[in-house]
């Protein structure tokens, strides 16, 4: 909580799920003021018990509730349910309709944080993002998948992900120097496959199924994953 | 022209057999498949169960080269998620949101997308009906009048949508008397 020095800030949370919860609870101790708006009556009156009159039975995502807990003065709204939409509602509602200077959002599908910054949230936080670059850190993805071999083992059929950070992005199978004894073979994109045409242009996304010599295949890694990737994919 | 509708829904699923059969070619979506029972028996066109406020769902959906996007689900910001993923992320030149809530429609109407209010609709159509003078615009899809981008011209050849083109610059709104939407 850098920046937050107390007193001065008042913060709306909306969203009393655990995050909202633990969250509500270090920033009163910590000083500031605050709302937590949940919709859920039930839930409501339980955090209520628990934290006190900060807790408004409301609906974050009603521009009337909004300004009742006080939306055009606040510093700071946090939006932290266990909803996208919902989330990036209020943040827009906040941001356009309340001239609030901070919005954040918890964003779950880690798919909807581009998006989310595009439409002007300012902060993103993503557990699933977190949790994943933590395991990501252990486990390789940006790897050859072995799909089967082929000719007692001396070929082997793989899939090749072209990620955003692709050398092939961009480029046609006949720009692609493979080593010989070495074929592209099949495209999937979108979930469909289709032939290997001279005018294809690799995209990020596609996946590439290669019929590829055992010993060829650092050479296949270099040209269609990247360099850059070598030692987490060896 | 290819056509999205999220949420099968009777209005969804009422709006895919007629678009259907003006020649769309339409993919309907719902995170149910007990939905597209509402759809006719003979409903040419595409029916994928799925979250139509996730990307890769869009994608699968053939949302990239879409003309219209029309996100009709019970749930106002679900809409809102979808369509705004339809416009930023695919670039779909014309979506449509439903959002029931008029406070929230006019919102995001003043941010520029196209939002259509059923509560409105009923309350002009009702109100109407009980001979109160109608409400202007209450009917009809709605985005600011002053546009961040210029009003995209409504592909040709489609008359049966009633107010979903969208508004070409500087076009007055259809009168009250055309209001005629506001049935369901």
């Amino acid at each position: 909580m850098d920046g937050l020095e107390g007193g001065d800030v008042f913060v709306i949370v909306v969203g009393g799920g655990r995050v909202g919860f633990y969250l509500t609870k270090e920033l009163l101790a910590e000083g500031h003021e605050l709302v937590l708006m949940e919709k859920d009556p039930r839930s409501a009156e339980r955090l209520r018990d628990e934290l006190g009159a900060v807790v408004v039975n409301r609906d974050g995502c009603e521009g009337t509730h909004l300004a009742e807990a006080g939306a055009n003065r606040a510093s700071i709204v946090a939006a932290v349910t266990g909803d996208d939409a919902d989330n990036l509602v209020v943040c827009q509602m906040a941001k356009h309709h309340f001239d609030v200077p901070r919005t954040i959002a918890r964003v779950n599908n880690p798919r909807n944080e581009i998006l989310f910054r595009h439409l002007g949230v300012d902060e993103i936080i993503s557990p699933t993002r977190m949790v994943l670059a933590a395991i990501e850190q252990d486990i390789p993805v940006h790897e050859l998948l072995h799909l089967a071999q082929l000719e007692g083992g001396e070929l082997e059929l793989i899939e090749a992900q072209i990620a955003d950070d692709s050398p092939a992005i961009g480029r046609r199978p006949a720009d692609i120097e493979l080593p010989e004894g070495c074929a592209l073979f099949v495209l999937i994109r979108d979930d469909k496959a289709q032939s290997m045409r001279p005018d294809t242009v690799f995209q990020a996304g596609d996946k590439v199924i290669a019929v590829s010599r055992t010993e060829c295949e650092t050479d296949l890694h270099r040209q269609l994953i990247g360099a850059a990737h070598e030692i987490a994919g060896a | 022209m290819r056509t999205i509708i999220v949420g099968c829904g009777r209005v969804g699923a009422g709006l895919a057999g007629q678009l259907a059969r003006d020649g769309h070619e339409v993919t309907v979506l719902d995170q149910t498949t007990e939905a597209f029972r509402r759809l006719a028996p003979d409903f040419p066109g595409q029916a994928l169960r799925g979250d139509g406020t996730d990307e890769s769902v869009l994608r699968r959906a053939g949302a990239a080269g879409a003309d219209w996007f029309l996100a009709l689900t019970n749930g106002d910001n679900r809409n809102i998620l979808a369509a705004q993923l339809a416009s930023e992320t695919f670039g779909i030149q014309y979506v449509l949101c439903k959002i029931n809530d008029p406070v929230r429609a006019q919102a995001y109407a003043t941010l520029g997308v196209h939002t259509i209010d059923r509560t409105m609709m009923m309350i002009d159509s009702i109100g109407r009906f009980m001979g109160r003078p109608a409400m202007p615009g209450a009917a009809d899809v709605r985005r600011a009048a002053v546009q961040p981008v210029a009003a995209p011209v409504p592909p040709p050849g489609h008359g049966e949508l009633p107010a979903a083109g969208p508004p070409a610059e500087g076009a007055e709104p259809p009168g009250p008397g055309d209001g005629r939407t506001g049935g369901r």
